[in-house]
């Protein structure tokens, strides 16, 4: 890498947008400006001059202040230390920050991502010896980073040749040498606990390998109905107010990954508060440790910089990479990937260039489409799998799906969790539309529900979803002529897609027992009450009045089961439905005697 | 400061002025300008090179004559002058005294664009505040350090119920009031007037400081403003250790000085004319509000908007709404059947609530309180829709006990006085009278302790 800086000068600011006079730089590269050093990167070129991007605000600077190039393009330190930490848009470390510099973030101020001091116990990989060779992303030992975390130490992906020395077990800090590789041009590289990744370079893998299994998340609506694949890509747009926080929230607390990582883009502060002061208290349901020891922030709020926030989601997705090429699964969440593209129109927009819709620069869809294909599952270097599933909140303006942003996300992605805002409402919770969102991997989520938990998942996940179709065209018939126009089977259907509606789709996250279902729990209640309205449907073929079956109070029982037995209490769960489904027995006994008896 | 007059003045358009070869000006510097009359205008550099320097007129470049204008740069941001006396003051908004009293004398000056806050120094708000109105506190309720707006339209009461917040906002256990900081943006003579006078009869004026843009101020002023306001906030919250509610009305002329700024400069716009930028720019000033470790103080916001013609989807509401932890809606439904404050809880929400409120800060069964009245409204809502088409007559006993419901709810829940300063208890107690119209079977929301609790089986 090319360490020579370069000077130059300002010759113009024009908000973020600053042209700057600077021979030789490159484009993409990074630069310090003014006399406070603010931290900006070069998104074009001009002849001799330079438009460069500014991560800060650039008040008080004026044309003729110095410039320096830094040589090398955006990127982010990899190493131990960055779980349960919390960074900036460029990967500041914002606790540190605050520490040193107090309320506010200043300008010109980049501390270290990771702490230098700290020493980590390394532990090298058995069977690596000196004279061997070896491949860029083979594993060299490993850190413990966290409790959860055991870090894998990788030779950097762009490092390649003859392992010349590798450093014994030991406590060593981030600038340590523990390893020397000599490529075949017999330049030696001294590897340490971390090293650069430019965020604008998709990190390398052996290949692409197809999702097997889904992200289990603990939502019913999104297991059961809309599954994602560990790999696989998803969306959640929605209107404000419809609870895309929440839904992130729920997956980031609850999802079977091993690495989380939370981008916080273009949103509210008080919402990474939440999550800085939550999570560590939250215990992970699979290791039962404290949810923070396997999840890492990025937060560049609203209020911040915005080309800052255009970087962010970058930043995210190489250390989400990262921790992929470790052979880990991780997930990536994104809120809002609106206010992201928000910022490329921002940034377009100053730079003249030509809108195409809503203002939107005519690379949105590209550039959107490339961001998400960074998502997958992979053979990494070192022949192990890994996988980033990516979770982008979209923010339509209006709730409009049809503008730019979302339909161009729609385009890409394989699972679309819809939010609406009727439902929302109606405070009916997670606002997810089960007629406007889709999952393209159900097929492949059915293997895997068959063969781990139940054969019957896919049919009774279609008769549920027949039910509430069929439950939306009734709904039409009764707002338009009322209830009285119905037979009473199909008044029966109304009532068991109030049912699912209420029993299954519905699901509080503040409710300390219903936040979280694991999968078993899911499939009894979808087939506890699809049993009990066959059971219903069953007693109306025989004439019971539709009224008396509304009435049971078995069915408010139903409605509360999913509070009332938690994951683990699935042996009372099956006696509750066998009480259940009892009470109708009883029913169609006695109406089957009366029905000899008047025969 | 620079002694420096230039006159090099090449062009004035909308509210820009063009300066031309005036070389190493600041970007965001503060201008001065002399007309040919003498008379000075106040501007800020938004574009600077060597070659042209931009300059944003805050007072307009009407009447500008380019051969008789003269341009000092000030070397210095826009800044605002604070000390304790600004309370019980009025401003701009430059921050120049409008109440006809001498400017505040003080050494402390700060630039209104404040950096903006680090994650890791907020704390989560959670502190629940009464306001005396049922369905705020029962159903939306405010804490402390929140960011609320007032989703309003022309003609609805929104002056009313902001001056009404103002007068009752408290915690539930403590008297001490909140200093109040309060930003108009383009309103009328009548309803500066209405806060004014609401201020001085309740006897809080001597604890408000009020910055004011009249409709038929500069517009360009009205971009200063609301920082100018946050600032002063930020200085009674975080130095002087008080809790600040501040009140922004409206921010709807807010974003339109800003979309008439920036069409002037050519800037390409996104939804309606507005700039693109419009959502960074209005986080950057509902984002001010909060709570920071260890500082006792704390800044609650609560701005009141028009939606134009009433549309919840234009750009400003939604934007906002994008920003804010929730909105409270007003409907004009429910204004012109008479009922105040008309606030349509579906749409209306609060992000906050469920940390704020419960046991140990209001009371236990307020969290599924506010959940069931929510879904059995829902529910009315719909019935009253089915009523509407097949007449009332047609509907079963159940349903007929929601119709009753969503009238009772409107006229005995959401209705209150001006004046009336419910507590929370009394809220929640009014809403258990609602609540046992209904059967325990249909109240599947609260649990069947609140229900033994509260529910007063009256629909037995």
């Amino acid at each position: 890498m090319n360490t020579v800086t370069r000077k130059g000068i300002i010759l113009e600011i024009n908000g973020p947008i600053v042209t700057i006079q600077l021979p030789g730089v490159h484009n993409g590269e990074q630069v310090r400006i003014g006399s406070l050093g603010l931290y900006g990167e070069v998104i074009a070129l001009e002849g001799d001059s330079a438009i460069v991007q500014i991560y800060e605000s650039t008040e008080m600077v004026r044309p003729g202040e110095p410039v320096e190039g830094l040589g090398h393009p955006l990127s982010v330190e990899l190493g131990p230390g960055l779980i349960g930490g919390i960074f900036d848009g460029v990967q500041r470390p914002l606790e540190e920050m605050f520490l040193k510099a107090g309320d506010q973030i200043p300008r010109g101020l980049s501390p270290a991502p990771l702490d230098r001091e700290k020493l980590w116990h390394f532990v090298p990989t058995e069977n690596l010896e000196p004279n061997m060779p070896i491949i860029g992303g083979a594993r060299l030992g490993t850190v413990q980073e966290t409790e959860t975390v055991e870090h894998r130490i990788l030779v950097p992906p762009d490092i390649e040749g003859e392992l010349i020395e590798l450093a014994p077990e030991g406590d060593y800090n981030l600038e340590e040498t523990i390893g020397q590789v000599r490529d075949r041009h017999g330049h030696v590289h001294h590897l340490k606990l971390h090293h650069r990744w430019p965020v604008r370079k998709p990190r390398p893998y052996q290949s692409r390998d197809n999702g097997i299994e889904p992200l289990i998340t603990g939502q019913r609506i999104l297991d059961t109905f809309f599954p994602l694949l560990k790999g696989s890509k998803c969306a959640v747009p929605g209107p404000f107010g419809a609870g895309k926080t929440v839904v992130q929230h729920q997956v980031a607390r609850w999802a079977n990954a091993d690495i989380v990582i939370y981008v916080g883009c273009g949103e509210r502060g008080n919402e990474l508060v939440d999550v800085l002061d939550s999570f560590p208290k939250l215990k992970d349901p699979y290791t039962g440790r404290p949810l923070m020891d396997r999840t890492l922030l990025i937060a560049n709020t609203s209020n911040m910089p915005v080309v800052a926030r255009e970087a962010s989601i970058y930043v995210g997705i190489t250390l989400a990479e990262y921790y992929r090429d470790q052979g880990y699964d991780v997930v990536m969440l994104a809120d809002s990937t609106s206010r992201w593209a928000e910022a490329l129109r921002e940034v377009s927009g100053r730079l003249g260039q030509m809108p195409v819709e809503e203002g939107y620069p005519a690379y949105l869809a590209s550039r959107l489409a490339a961001f998400y294909e960074r998502a997958g599952r992979v053979e990494t270097m070192d022949n192990g799998k890994g996988s980033v599933t990516l979770i982008g909140a979209v923010s339509p303006p209006g709730g409009d799906f049809s503008e730019p942003v979302t339909s161009h996300t729609k385009e890409i992605i394989q699972t679309f969790w819809a939010l609406s805002k009727e439902l929302a409402d109606a405070r009916h919770y997670p606002a997810i539309d089960w007629v406007d969102s889709f999952s393209a991997d159900v097929g492949t989520a059915a293997e895997w529900w068959h063969e781990n938990i139940d054969r019957g998942w896919e049919k009774r996940r279609g008769q549920a979803l027949a039910m509430l179709a069929r439950d939306a065209e009734l709904s039409r018939i009764v707002n338009l002529v009322g209830p009285e126009a119905l037979s009473s089977a199909q008044r029966w259907v109304l009532e068991g897609a109030a049912l699912i509606k209420d029993g299954v789709l519905q699901q509080s996250a503040l409710d300390p027992v219903d936040t979280f279902s694991s999968p078993e729990k899911q499939f009894l209640l979808l087939d506890l009450i699809l049993s009990v309205y066959d059971e219903g449907a069953a007693l109306i073929e025989l004439g019971v009045p539709v009224q008396e079956l509304s009435e049971m109070p078995v069915l408010a029982r139903l409605r509360r089961c999913k509070e009332l037995y938690n994951s683990s209490q699935i042996d009372q769960l099956r006696e509750f439905r066998e009480e259940a489904l009892q009470d109708f027995k009883a029913i169609h006994s006695e109406y089957a005697q009366r029905g000899e008896q008047t025969a | 400061m620079s002694a420096k007059e230039y006159r090099t003045a090449s062009a004035a358009r909308g509210g820009l002025l063009t300066v031309s070869n005036v070389p190493n000006i600041a970007f965001g510097d503060r201008v001065r300008i002399r007309d040919q009359k003498g008379n000075t205008r106040n501007g800020q550099v938004i574009l600077s090179s060597n070659e042209e320097v931009l300059i944003q007129v805050f007072e307009g470049t009407e009447d500008l004559d380019m051969e008789n204008t003269w341009v000092r740069f000030l070397d210095e941001p826009v800044e605002i002058t604070l000390s304790p006396e600004i309370l019980g003051r009025v401003f701009n908004g430059l921050g120049e005294p409008r109440d006809f009293r001498p400017p505040i004398v003080s050494n402390l000056r700060r630039s209104i664009s404040a950096a903006a806050f680090n994650p890791a120094a907020r704390t989560y708000p959670k502190e629940f505040i009464q306001t005396g109105v049922s369905t705020i506190d029962g159903l939306n309720s405010l804490v402390r350090g929140q960011k609320l707006p007032i989703f309003s339209a022309s003609g609805l009461p929104h002056n009313r119920l902001a001056a009404q917040i103002v007068r009752q906002a408290k915690l539930p256990d403590d008297d001490s009031r909140f200093s109040v900081v309060f930003a108009a943006m383009g309103v009328s003579y009548a309803d500066a007037r209405f806060f004014q006078e609401e201020f001085a009869s309740s006897g809080v004026l001597g604890n408000v400081v009020m910055f004011v843009n009249m409709a038929d101020d500069p517009p360009v002023e009205r971009l200063t403003l609301p920082r100018m306001a946050l600032t002063a906030a930020e200085y009674l919250a975080f130095d002087l250790d008080r809790h600040v509610l501040v009140v922004m009305t409206d921010m709807t002329h807010y974003a339109e000085a800003l979309r008439e700024v920036a069409t002037a400069k050519g800037d390409v716009p996104a939804r309606k004319g507005y700039p693109g930028y419009l959502y960074s720019d209005l986080a950057e000033i509902y984002e001010r509000s909060g709570r920071i470790k260890d500082r006792h103080g704390s800044i609650t916001l609560v701005p009141v908007l028009s939606m134009p013609s009433d549309d919840i989807t234009h750009p400003i509401p939604d934007l906002t709404g994008y920003i804010t932890e929730g909105q409270i809606v007003l409907s004009r439904e429910l204004h012109n059947q008479g009922i105040y404050p008309p606030v349509h809880i579906s749409p209306s929400l609060s992000r906050l609530m469920k940390d704020g409120i419960g046991k140990d800060f209001t009371r236990e069964d307020h969290p599924h309180v506010s959940n069931q009245l929510y879904a059995l409204y829902a529910r009315a809502l719909e019935t009253r829709n089915l009523a509407s088409i097949i007449g009332a007559d047609e509907l079963s006993a159940r349903d007929r006990r929601y119709l009753e419901f969503a009238d009772a709810f409107e006229s005995r829940f959401v209705q209150q006085g001006e004046d009336e300063d419910r507590s929370i208890e009394e809220t929640l107690n009014l809403a258990w009278d609602l609540l046992s119209t209904f059967p325990p079977q249909a109240l599947t929301r609260v649990t069947e302790t609140e229900m033994a609790k509260y529910h007063r089986q009256s629909g037995e």
